[in-house]
């Protein structure tokens, strides 16, 4: 099994708490998470990644525990292997492109400098056709540009999963079909698998192996769309 | 005129050493407040600010009381280390470092809470330890409110009179900082030294602007601004 997922926290603050009680498990290598936003599908996917902890609950991945309550197993996001596109990028704006999309490459104290040379970065730019802009800061790209680098960043360190939050939803509508056939054929390519969160229905439609629809921190459903 | 470059150069060494000082301290206690949320934290931040607001003399006599030959920590240095700070430079860059340090602790804890979250995190889901995301992220986005903070509290530290005079005395040569030679030469009644201290006082102060004018535009702002987006 790819995933397994069990999630049970508590969240928002006091004026809108509500229960996160999510649990799935799947297969698919094209997983989508939909519902509405404020549904806690963020969450789901943070808690995936280990950029936060459920109180109960267990993360499995391809058979490695990645978080399990009952052990007190909390695997730290920088060990988990996983790749995350975040919905703006989170693109670190003192770097350039390309020291961005070495980020993860070098693991010291002190940032590459925008000359320093190393094959993977030279590929993934050539994948996402970055190399123009290269040398620029994530302020000056455009939207598509923006989320090719996201995605150059993110593959460089091989992740074993890429997990996406909303990729598509800062776009207008002709980039964002565009960018989901891209985000498709790279799926095809790397056969990396991946899941992505959305309250978008379209991307559902063309994306999804299989959905899991989420609402008030519940799964409502658990699907997989005959196509 | 010897006794105006004697102190310039010696007003240079105090604020030199209290602004490294309080560089090294207020990004870590910036930090600290900036992250962590504690009952107590309030009243912490609040007792750093005070040297902020407190007259200088108060907090003389407040590190008189603490370091001198009675105090708890003068005591101690004395019985342990043999060093003695009252009436000496380094009880001087105490005074400076004290005064000035509410100016780079309050500017770096506004600059990391700017620091967008997101950034972090994506550096943590890269790969990164936790110091690597400090110096490489959460410090290079935060540098530049620090810079200004600690300009400032340089211009302060060069400035500071009341808690230095206090704590440190007036000695040629060895606490008497430019500020306080010229009110020994106005008590005295040195018209003409007086003048040339201030005039020496001035230039510098101005010299220090226009250096930190010179920084801001430049490289290291430019850095910053793409750093607020």
């Amino acid at each position: 099994m790819m995933w397994q997922v069990e999630l049970r926290s508590r969240l928002g603050n006091q004026a809108s708490a509500f229960e996160l009680d999510i649990a799935f498990t799947s297969d698919a290598q094209r997983l989508v998470v939909f519902g509405p936003s404020g549904a806690g599908k963020s969450q789901t996917l943070m808690m995936m990644a280990g950029l936060n902890a459920p109180q109960q609950g267990r993360v499995v991945f391809k058979d490695k525990v990645l978080f399990d309550s009952h052990r007190g197993m909390h695997l730290p996001a920088r060990q988990r292997g996983l790749g995350y596109v975040f919905q703006d990028y989170a693109l670190f704006p003192h770097l350039t492109v390309h020291q961005n999309i070495g980020f993860a490459l070098t693991q010291g104290w002190i940032n590459p400098s925008p000359a320093h040379q190393d094959p993977a970065i030279e590929h993934w730019t050539a994948v996402f056709q970055l190399q123009a802009v290269a040398d620029l800061y994530p302020e000056q790209l455009s939207g598509g540009q923006r989320q090719r680098t996201a995605l150059a960043r993110a593959l460089v360190a091989s992740p074993q999963a890429l997990l996406l939050d909303e990729p598509f939803a800062a776009m207008d509508r002709p980039l964002r079909q565009r960018l989901r056939s891209e985000l498709l054929q790279l799926q095809a390519d790397l056969s990396l698998p991946m899941v992505l969160i959305t309250h978008d229905e379209e991307d559902v439609q063309a994306f999804a192996q299989e959905v899991i629809q989420v609402d008030k921190g519940q799964v409502l459903s658990d699907s997989t769309p005959s196509d | 005129m010897d006794t105006a470059w004697v102190a310039l150069a010696l007003t240079l060494k105090v604020a030199g050493w209290a602004t490294a000082i309080n560089l090294l301290l207020g990004v870590a206690v910036g930090y600290a407040l900036s992250r962590w949320r504690f009952i107590g934290g309030d009243v912490i931040d609040a007792v750093l600010t005070l040297p902020m607001v407190l007259p200088p003399t108060v907090l003389g006599y407040y590190l008189l009381v603490l370091l001198g030959r009675r105090g708890a920590v003068g005591q101690w240095l004395q019985h342990n280390l043999g060093i003695e700070l009252i009436f000496t430079w380094q009880g001087a860059v105490i005074a400076a470092s004290v005064v000035a340090f509410p100016l780079v602790f309050k500017a770096a804890r506004a600059a990391f809470e700017n620091v967008e979250p997101t950034l972090e995190q994506a550096a943590r889901v890269l790969g990164l330890s936790e110091a690597a995301v400090f110096f490489r992220v959460t410090l290079p986005l935060a540098w530049r409110g620090i810079l200004s903070g600690t300009l400032l509290a340089f211009a302060r530290a060069t400035g500071e009179f009341g808690a230095t005079l206090m704590v440190a005395g007036s000695i040629v040569g060895e606490t008497q900082t430019l500020s306080i030679a010229v009110y020994e030469a106005v008590q005295a009644g040195q018209d003409q030294t007086a003048n040339f201290l201030v005039l020496v006082t001035s230039i510098s102060c101005l010299a220090i602007l226009l250096g930190a004018g010179y920084l801001a535009p430049g490289r290291i702002a430019g850095q910053a601004q793409r750093g607020e987006r």
